[in-house]
């Protein structure tokens, strides 16, 4: 008979098990036995975070920076509702997380107990699954359960609710370990669907690709063959905000983001082009804008791994159910045996299309009128990526204005360096967020590009950067207001800033000092430089206040139920945009 | 109209709703009931009658049959949805119309009043297989099994007939021949 384990023991073993090195958390009663069994697995490191939602975030950012699931401990109650966000967050933009919470033990369930709350029945909604255990036999069973259903298919949260008695009771531990290279959920391929695609590619005068979070949650190895197919197709390609980083945002091919704040020649190209190849995108609303003018005249490809996302926006001419990495590496050996020069051969074909996205880019479209006076925040974005692109720096965002600059002037090459919350949009998320991405990968720049009010929603995890010495850069585009709020009032509601400016805010500088890490403020756009270089030199946590332009808005932006042909490319948009004093991007 | 000020788009064409009949096979677990119904109602779509029990004690699978209203693409989206559930093993989905389908839900009726409008209501009832499972001299309990658009006739019809009281238990499904639901 094997030996008995309690639940408390289990849930390391598994742990260990799954090869997990770091767990965020936060402990309290109905998760004590647990975390009084952490000191026996040296393998295993906890990071203490200030509040759930922060261990929450900090679990995405290592997730989507390592590709390996996260992990959240928390206790029962306030801990697991303030989890939620967190949950909600990774299950918009497909994140694999594994909670485990602590709940009350079983005879006191449904009792109004202390602490208790319907943790299964709330995070219902936000998760791919969730488990109440009630018998400690079970539990083993039910935690690679939870990680094969985190990290398959359509990769999300999952939660694993641990009642204080089952982390007590022994039982027995069962694990039998799986073929690493098995995807599971992953159907074949049709090779007839592959030829179809294939000759939807030799036919098209106006292709495009459109990219999206499904490249990066592929693994590495998407990217590189997506860069392949882009490559000898010599197709423009466009992405969407979480595929940032899958394509090179330098390469000539690349149209820049599109939707609602994407740029002028992606957005066209989406809508005039008569083949569109969606590859691990979601047609989001944020994406295709009026849904009946979406792309009119174009035969659509859709390729995800997910069947409901499918069909839901946007119907499509043809659908393939996959894996990206494994749909393009099929793809690219179907395509190469015999399509040799199909590059040159097919050059003239694309030739007018080309042309015309080249009018489309002449318009400039990321523009802005810079100053010498005060600090524009595109131009800070523009400076910290000409600062630190030498380095592989990983970026993280809160929510806001300065997250779609920081799309549109920050470049990435590389996959897994940008972690944005683009589903949920929640404003808090970069600071914890970079917290885990440092975690990851500690020797790397890491960097949150913040504004001054998400930042302040869960700025108390600067406190767990100092306590583990993570030394990331906290990047605030300071402008005093909710500055997305503010320019949605100033289009939408004749300028009636209701509620949008923040008064008495923090000195940012003398937080950071009471904090115990280093603050940084720059007011004047001369002294930018010179300052940003100074918080790279210190290997401390900085949070850097940019004091910017108030009344900044984000443009090109595509207004409210207008179809992706009629965009608003600035404030200035009746005139004739002169040259002059623009900055070239 | 007054013109939208959102960030959100404004809704598009409204395509025509069809009445489709879900069947879904799953685990019977704790919750997972919520589950189901929880998708249906986080995600705005419709149930019009629901009827679950477990079918197979063996294997504890359990039925449910959802009677629902969509377009084409929220009909799609319920089914893909659903699959995605972990407890749920396979899903079915039958247009109302489909005359290869059996439908039927069963309900109970008690009618209190005198004899004579106690024959009259019997007699509306006798096309649908009524039984009668309970009578006193001033009341009796039919149950009948009909399709849904039967039993919302007879509700209407018996009303002046002495109904006060009516129990359904909302569709359930079956293919006919000798073919089975895959």
């Amino acid at each position: 008979m094997p030996k008995l384990l309690t639940g408390a023991e289990i849930v390391f073993k598994a742990l260990e098990d799954q090869n997990v090195e770091y767990i965020f958390g936060y402990p309290g009663g109905a998760v004590l036995p647990i975390y009084d069994e952490l000191k026996n697995h040296k393998s295993i490191k906890h990071i203490l975070a200030r509040h759930e939602q922060g261990a929450g975030h900090a679990a995405e950012g290592y997730a989507r920076s390592s590709g390996k699931p996260g992990i959240l401990l928390v206790t029962s109650g306030p801990g697991a509702t303030n989890a939620v966000t967190a949950l909600t967050d990774a299950y918009m933009d497909s994140i694999p997380l594994v909670c485990i919470s602590g709940q009350v033990p079983t005879h006191l369930i449904g009792t109004d107990a202390f602490q208790e709350c319907d943790t299964t029945g709330i995070t219902r909604p936000c998760t791919k699954h969730n488990w109440l255990v009630k018998d400690v036999n079970e539990l083993s069973n039910v935690l690679h359960k939870a990680f094969e259903v985190a990290t398959s298919g359509r990769p999300g949260p999952v939660l694993v609710d641990i009642p204080k008695d089952i982390q007590f009771n022994k039982g027995s531990y069962k694990y039998t370990k799986k073929n690493k290279n098995q995807k599971p959920n992953n159907k074949k391929i049709d090779l007839k669907e592959v030829d179809k695609f294939i000759n939807l590619l030799k036919n098209s005068a106006k292709p495009i690709f459109y990219t999206g979070g499904g490249v990066i949650n592929s693994g590495p190895e998407a990217s590189t063959l997506l860069r392949e197919l882009v490559a000898i197709t010599g197709f423009p390609i466009t992405s969407t905000l979480q595929g940032l980083g899958a394509f090179p945002g330098d390469d000539p091919q690349f149209l820049g983001m599109l939707g609602m704040h994407g740029t002028y020649e992606a957005n066209n190209a989406m809508h005039d082009c008569d083949l569109m190849i969606n590859i691990g995108a979601r047609f989001d609303d944020r994406i295709t804008g009026k849904v009946d003018e979406f792309s009119p005249g174009s035969k659509k490809v859709h390729i995800d791994i997910d069947p409901s996302s499918i069909g839901k926006n946007i119907k499509v001419d043809l659908a393939i159910v996959s894996d990206v990495a494994e749909f393009l590496k099929l793809t690219l050996k179907r395509f190469k045996e015999k399509n040799k020069n199909f590059l040159s051969s097919n050059k003239q074909k694309t030739s007018k299309w080309w042309q015309q996205i080249e009018k489309w880019r002449d318009k400039k479209s990321l523009n802005f009128v810079n100053s010498e006076k005060v600090i524009k925040p595109q131009h800070a974005v523009q400076r910290l990526y000409e600062l630190t692109k030498e380095k592989d720096t990983f970026i993280t965002t809160e929510v806001g204005q300065h997250q779609m600059w920081a799309a549109q002037h920050y470049k990435f090459n590389k996959p897994n360096r940008w972690m944005t919350s683009g589903g949920l949009g929640t404003m808090g998320y970069g600071l914890p967020a970079a917290i885990g991405v440092q975690i990851a990968h500690p020797n790397k720049l890491v960097i949150d590009i913040a504004g001054e009010a998400s930042v302040l929603m869960t700025m108390q995890e600067m406190s767990t950067a100092v306590q583990y010495k993570l030394p990331i850069k906290i990047f605030i585009l300071n402008n005093e207001y909710m500055g997305m709020v503010r320019q949605w009032q100033e289009l939408l509601h004749e300028k009636n800033y209701s509620e949008s400016y923040t008064a008495a805010l923090p000195d940012f500088v003398k937080l950071a000092e009471s904090y115990g890490c280093v603050g940084i403020r720059a007011k004047d756009p001369n002294e930018l430089d010179e300052k940003i270089n100074q918080m790279l030199e210190i290997n401390k946590p900085v949070i850097f206040d940019c004091i910017v332009d108030k009344n900044e808005n984000c443009f090109p932006m595509i207004p409210s139920g207008k179809p992706h042909n009629q965009m608003i490319l600035g404030p200035e948009e009746e005139e004739e945009i002169s040259d002059e004093g623009k900055v070239l991007v | 109209m007054v013109k939208p000020k959102s960030a959100y788009s404004i809704p598009g064409k409204i395509e025509k709703k069809e009445h489709h009949i879900i069947v879904v096979w799953v685990d019977n677990e704790a919750g997972v009931l919520a589950r189901v119904v929880g998708l249906f109602s986080g995600r705005g779509y419709n149930i019009e009658s629901l009827a679950v029990a477990e079918v197979d004690k063996k294997k504890h699978i359990s039925r449910i049959t959802i009677v629902t209203q969509g377009t084409p693409g929220v009909i799609e989206q319920i089914k893909l949805q659903l699959k995605k559930l972990i407890p749920v093993h396979k899903v079915a989905d039958f247009d109302r119309n489909d005359k290869n389908i059996l439908f039927r839900e069963l309900a109970l009726f008690k009618i209190v009043a005198h004899s004579k409008k106690q024959q009259k209501a019997k007699k509306i009832c006798k096309k649908y297989n009524p039984i009668i499972i309970d009578k006193s001299k001033k009341s009796f309990v039919i149950q009948v099994t009909a399709l849904r658009r039967e039993i919302d006739k007879l509700t209407i019809d018996l009303k002046p007939l002495g109904l006060i009281s009516t129990s359904r238990t909302g569709a359930v499904a079956m293919t006919k021949g000798a073919k089975i639901f895959n």
